[in-house]
């Protein structure tokens, strides 16, 4: 395969100069890394990071094909690909395409043979920022005017950019449980994970009111995952606020575990690069026990102010590289969330529990509701 | 939970002397394990028969047993000391083994002393190969379908029920002993036997072969509080059907999906937590098959294993070191990561390059060996290497193995017949991943290599492109004709200047003098576990051909590099890790930092916090050349990586590289037979009468002057190799005719054979002033059986007092005359009480850490001061404390080579050795030993 020469510049002007990977274009977002060494297209294909030009630190991305059946939404989210060894021969039997294949058909713009684990030291020490690729310009001061229009991702609402136009159905109509999802941009493993343990869900697009959520009578609701700042959602704050108001089991993934505590006061703010990996240690303090995790998440829960509300919200989770929050639990309600991502899809599968304490936490409340 | 502090005091087993299957992987495990402890404030007993090793030293562990690993050894130490507790896992097989001996006689029970990190029960279940495959399907694992056999019938009816092809593999066996394929029903009656014969209960599995399936083997670590982690995650490029120890092995796996892998992953963890309930590590081997990606599981170890070194190298995880703290009750969420300091050592460690583990055989020592490989182990050795793409670590690798290739091929070694190539792909050898690259420049199609050799053909694919590569430059007449950014490519997917060369029918320095006027040089990154999401401070690096050069001065001291001996071979092994490690410690001791070169995993050299700064890099010249115009060291030791280091002296002296201790020329004076044989004439010492012979005539002529019998061998070689006593001109004709064909450019040394002689060696280390003796050492066999093969035996014990003096004498005469700085050994052969001379060897030798333990003197920290320069040997005080007398015997791994000569004789077979104290000459294990040599003698 033919490779092109290709740019990436960093909004502080750092230039690295590669091939092309994918399509020939020009595409910028947020750059951030990804610490996984399985998983590339679920990562290319999580809503979460939509707008955001991800740097694979893997060796080799492309080894084992792409496959159709191994994708977390219709098409491929991040906004480019950053890689070493761009390896489009393929070896996997059930593999569907090439990456390269895969690339071209979704249009997506990357950049290969460029020094990563520079760069990730380099966002490591500067944070994360603003990039542009191209493999069409050469002109960094042309690629720079381009760069210079994108704005910033704090204070960016992205979630519904992703979410879906209207509602539609996953699982049975007969099964036990009625959950409705809040779509911020929902992977599609989390919806599998909820109807093999018997839910019937009903996925809403992020901006529906939550009165039409409640139409629906659903038993719990999910808040998924997603894209932007939390703190630019205020409508979702609200749906989150007015579930808690009713008391309904609540259950929220990264995105939704920021508005979890945005409903509940407690402040996010944006990570100087986040967690973006699938091997992030996380001890769950109820029970002692520890789990290795898949994250994805650029803006965090504000511990001190978890702190200051400790009669109102229990930390369940801390992170044990940085202590920072992993998961809360409101006291006196029915609404726990997570930052990682126990769907997981690429990662391991430690903390698939939490989908069982939600379905717990909504058959135990079906029950209280019966008439005795 | 913290640290049970009911635990003070902790006895660890080591793994004996070196076998195949079985190396010095385990002193490095146990190294660490007993640091870890100390680190804690743990009193520390090691008890291990191998006297090369580091654990066994005093830096190490606080109470050393260098005894036989016996019941009755263990029962000596608890008599003497208070042992709260045993670590068992560290010293593989032999040490499992060992505790369980000693638990079934009672002995742990009687001195109150609890066993840590592992469980029994789990071990057995393990090893029980009928129970284990009961226990994975009861977990809901599936395992290959297979049948137990204890008798002959029985066996033969478990093939008739699951059909050929099929293995059979002997319960209770280590290496995979006594296992073998079955591809037709003709070979099976014998193959059965034997399996039942080798199996310590008469027992053994007969099991489909899932041939041709992908391999794969997952390194876990498990605390008391059941949190599990994968440390590591290793590929084999050699499909199911070749033990992993005889596999190329590549990590993080190339050609899993994250749905497979999370599978796998599962499946490990489910398994482990299945098996008992013990706080430690634990390896498991899974198959996959292509076409389904069906998993099985094939075996598990719950116990550091051989591969556990190698995941700790190839990821940067202590696993050893964290082990021994999880045996004492930490949970995996209290401990650091050892790299970083300040996140979590509950993790799973992330590459951003990969790893290429390449064995290293060993063939050419066992002549009649069945070099084809299969389920048992036949590699002496490993070399790891680390790049920034596969191609780039395959090539590495190569480079490392010290088998004169400068590369995955391009190099004049190509095999150009397809025939022969396409046998030994089918029957795998040693060398099959280089008849595979010339299977695709011969233009043999991809699917075709594929379906011989059943390689996943990502890999395939992968060696394509060097392929293509080399096409592409033959285009090109010159160096200066390569574009830049092609050679820049070549440089990224491996290649050495040297292939290069070779391939444009140019010199080597032409492409280099190019590369670096481009320069196109090499930058290092680091090995941190965490594909740097964290900072990390640990100086551990790789080259490769990046962006950004992470090697950075870690302090402005003088700087000193030590090389290291390469991939363990027969003549060539642990020793020299043991002298290494000293070396390094010496030179930290007088203010220089230590630098450390080497390309062998399984060392305690190479682990990240013993040198000031690690190079993991071949020992190669290229990529030192690198190291040294990066580093500026104020010089370079070559005393103590062996004959490796040593044989590029001649290179550093030639590029103005310092060599510390004894001068180039000095050393060559040693080394070159002519040279060396006029200065013991100039001295007076008497020497074998010898020849150089240049080709057959030559050497009929020369032995008939020197006369029968003589001693024939090629002129460069380690350990003896090719090397024969003939008693007549047939015999000389036929040896030296089959030396010039099978190694080519030599020249043949014929010596006087000193027939009945009695064999001594000398080591010593000189400062230009003093020459200080450290040991001598007399030889049981007698002459004409390899030293490395001979049980030697300090001091003497038969010499007269004269030739002992006269031996001293000759060792001051040699040393001051060539000027030694450091370490010198030399070999006598003692005829009618006339000390001859045989050699010099101007470096550490392979008895330097047997004399070090046996008199307990840091000789090699001596040794690298002396070499220094900072220190003369009248700084120091040297006591000896001699026991008795120190017996070095050679241990042998011959049950992996059924149909080898066990025969001794001027060439090393042995692979390991043991150190055995004796009180004075009554002791019955010396008569014995010394009744053989009688026996030797009668032949």
């Amino acid at each position: 395969m033919e490779q092109f020469p290709a740019v990436l510049l960093l909004e502080d002007g750092t230039v690295f100069i590669g091939k092309s990977a994918g399509k020939i274009g020009t595409t910028t977002g947020e750059i951030c890394f990804n610490t996984g060494m399985t998983g590339y297209q679920e990562i290319f294909t999580d809503p979460s990071y939509f707008g955001q030009l991800l740097v694979a630190t893997n060796a080799h991305i492309g080894n084992y094909g792409t496959h159709a059946g191994e994708t977390e939404s219709g098409s491929i989210k991040i906004a480019g690909l950053i890689c070493k060894n761009f390896t489009w021969d393929y070896s996997r039997q059930q593999a569907t395409e090439s990456i390269q294949e895969y690339f071209e058909r979704e249009g997506l713009v990357g950049i290969s043979d460029v020094d990563t684990r520079a760069i990730v030291r380099h966002i490591r020490d500067k944070g994360a920022m603003n990039a542009i690729i191209s493999s069409e310009i050469t002109d960094v001061a042309e690629l720079r005017k381009i760069l210079d229009q994108v704005p910033p991702m704090e204070g960016l609402e992205l979630a519904s950019k992703v979410s879906t136009d209207k509602p539609y159905t996953q699982g049975s109509p007969d099964a036990d449980f009625r959950v409705a999802v809040l779509d911020f941009g929902v992977k599609q493993n989390i919806l599998d994970c909820l109807v093999e343990r018997g839910c019937y869900l009903q996925v809403f697009p992020a901006r529906t009111p939550l009165e039409e959520v409640l139409d629906w009578k659903p038993d719990g609701v999910f808040l998924s995952n997603g894209p932007g700042d939390p703190a630019a959602m205020d409508y979702a704050v609200a749906t989150a606020k007015g579930v808690l108001a009713l008391n309904l089991p609540l259950f929220g993934i990264c995105l939704g575990h920021q508005l979890l505590a945005l409903a509940v006061d407690i402040p996010t703010y944006k990570m100087h690069h986040g967690h973006r990996g699938i091997n992030h240690p996380v001890k769950n303090l109820r029970s002692g026990k520890c789990e290795i995790t898949s994250q994805n998440h650029g803006f965090g829960v504000s511990p001190d102010a978890l702190e200051a509300h400790a009669d109102k919200v229990e930390i369940t989770h801390l992170n044990l590289n940085d202590q920072t929050v992993e998961g809360i639990r409101v006291k006196n309600k029915q609404a726990f969330s997570v930052q990682y991502h126990p769907e997981a899809s690429p990662g391991p599968h430690d903390a698939r529990y939490l989908f069982d304490e939600f379905v717990g936490m909504i058959r135990k409340s079906k029950l209280a509701e019966q008439p005795v | 939970m913290p640290k049970d502090k009911s635990i003070q005091s902790v006895l660890i087993i080591g793994s004996g002397p070196i076998v195949i299957g079985q190396a010095c992987e385990f002193d490095y495990s146990g190294s660490q394990a007993s640091r870890s402890l100390r680190e804690e404030g743990i009193e520390v007993t090691l008890i291990n028969s191998n006297p090369a090793t580091i654990m066994t030293d005093p830096v190490t562990a606080d109470h050393i047993y260098l005894l036989p690993l016996t019941v009755e050894s263990i029962v000596q130490i608890l008599e003497e000391r208070t042992i709260d507790a045993v670590l068992p896992t560290m010293g593989g097989q032999t040490a499992l083994n060992l505790a369980i001996e000693a638990g079934k006689q009672g002995v742990w029970e009687k001195y109150d002393v609890r066993l840590i990190g592992v469980d029994l029960d789990a071990i057995e279940l393990t090893e029980n190969r009928e129970a284990f495959r009961k226990h994975m399907i009861s977990i809901g694992l599936s395992v290959a379908p297979s049948f137990i056999a204890n008798s002959f019938l029985e066996g033969k009816e478990a093939a008739q029920k699951i059909g050929f092809p099929l293995v059979i593999r002997p319960s209770y066996t280590l290496g995979g002993t006594g296992g073998s394929f079955v591809f037709q029903e003709e070979q099976f009656d014998e193959a059965l036997r034997r399996g039942l014969n080798l199996s310590p209960t008469h027992e053994v599995l007969v099991e489909k072969a899932v041939l041709g399936w992908k391999e794969f083997e997952l390194e876990l670590l498990r605390d008391a509080n059941d949190n599990v982690v994968i440390i590591c995650t290793v590929e084999n490029l050699d499909p199911m059907g070749i033990h992993t120890g005889d596999s190329i092995t590549v990590a993080p796996a190339m050609t899993l999906s994250d749905t497979a892998y999370q599978q796998m992953r599962d499946e490990a963890i489910q398994a482990m937590r299945s098996l008992g309930n013990f706080s430690g590590g634990c390896n498991i081997q899974f198959a996959i098959d292509p076409a389904t990606e069906k998993l099985i599981v094939i075996e598990i170890n719950p116990r550091v294993s051989r591969s556990s070194a190698l995941a700790s190298k190839a990821t940067g995880y202590p696993i050893a070191k964290i082990a021994a703290k999880l045996a004492i009750g930490y949970h995996l969420d209290e401990l650091k990561n050892q790299i970083t300091q300040t996140t979590s050592a509950y993790f799973e460690p992330t590459l951003d390059y990969v790893i290429v583990k390449m064995p290293r055989w060993n063939f050419a020592k066992f002549p009649g060996a069945d070099h084809r490989l299969g389920l048992q182990m036949k590699s002496v050795g490993e070399v790891m290497s680390i790049g920034r793409n596969f191609l780039e670590a395959l090539q590495k690798a190569c480079q490392s193995l010290e088998n004169d290739r400068t590369g995955l091929g391009a190099d004049k070694k190509e095999w150009i017949r397809t025939e022969d190539i396409l046998q030994r792909l089918e029957e795998v050898s040693d060398d099959r991943i280089f008849r595979l690259k010339d299977a695709l420049r011969l233009g043999v199609p991809e699917k075709t290599i594929q379906k011989l050799t059943q390689i996943d053909p990502w890999f395939i694919k992968q060696i394509r492109r060097l392929v293509r590569f080399e096409q592409q430059l033959q285009q090109y007449n010159v160096a200066e004709d390569i574009p830049e950014a092609f050679l820049r490519e070549l440089k990224e997917v491996g290649y050495s200047d040297a292939q290069i060369a070779w391939l444009l029918r140019i010199e080597e320095d032409e492409v280099t003098a190019y590369r670096k006027k481009l320069n196109i040089r090499r930058t290092y990154k680091m090995v941190d576990t965490c594909a740097a999401e964290f900072q990390a401070q640990t100086p551990y690096f790789y080259s490769t051909f990046d962006k950004e050069n992470e090697s950075q001065p870690v302090s402005d001291k003088k700087k000193v590099i030590v090389l290291g001996s390469g991939p363990n071979r027969i003549g060539q092994g642990i020793e020299f890790d043991y002298c290494c490690v000293h070396g390094l410690l010496a030179i930290k001791d007088v203010g220089y930092e230590a630098i450390m070169v080497n390309c062998n995993p399984e060392t305690v050299s190479t682990d990240f916090d013993v040198a000031d700064k690690l190079y993991f890099e071949p020992i190669f010249w290229e990529h030192l050349e690198e190291i040294l115009e990066l580093e500026k060291p104020e010089g370079v030791i070559v005393q103590l990586g062996g004959q490796t280091a040593l044989k590029l002296a001649k290179i550093f002296h030639e590029k103005g590289i310092p060599i510390i201790g004894t001068s180039f020329p000095n050393m060559d004076l040693a080394e070159d037979r002519g040279a060396f044989s006029d200065l013991l004439k100039a001295e007076g010492i008497p020497y074998p009468k010898y020849g150089v012979a240049n080709d057959a005539d030559e050497a009929l002529r020369i032995a008939n002057e020197v006369s029968y019998p003589v001693l024939v061998r090629p002129s460069y070689v380690l350990g003896g190799q090719s090397m024969r006593i003939v008693i007549n001109d047939r015999e000389l004709e036929r040896h030296v005719l089959s030396i010039f064909k099978h190694l080519p450019d030599n020249k043949v040394l014929i010596d006087q054979f000193l027939d009945r002689a009695k064999e001594a060696e000398i080591d010593a280390i000189c400062d230009g002033e003093d020459v200080h003796i450290m040991g001598i050492m007399e030889h049981i066999e007698p002459a004409g059986i390899h030293s490395g093969d001979s049980s030697a035996v300090l001091p003497t014990y038969s010499l007269s007092v004269q030739a002992v003096a006269t031996m001293v004498d000759y060792t001051k005469k040699l040393a001051k005359a060539l000027d030694i700085r450091g370490l010198i050994n030399i070999q006598f052969a003692i005829k009618d009480d006339k000390v001859y001379v045989i050699e010099a060897n101007p470096r550490a030798s392979r008895t330097t850490p047997f004399i070090a333990k046996a008199y307990q003197v840091p000789y090699l920290q001596i040794a690298t001061k002396v070499m220094l320069g900072t220190h003369k040997l009248k700084d120091f005080n040297i006591q000896p404390r001699p026991k008795g007398f120190a017996i070095k015997v050679p241990v042998f791994s011959f049950e992996k080579f059924p149909n080898v000569d066990k025969q001794l004789g001027p060439e090393m077979k042995s692979t390991g050795e043991a150190i055995h104290f004796i009180k004075d000459l009554s002791d019955p294990y010396f008569r014995e030993l010394d009744r053989q040599r009688n026996m030797y003698l009668t032949r």
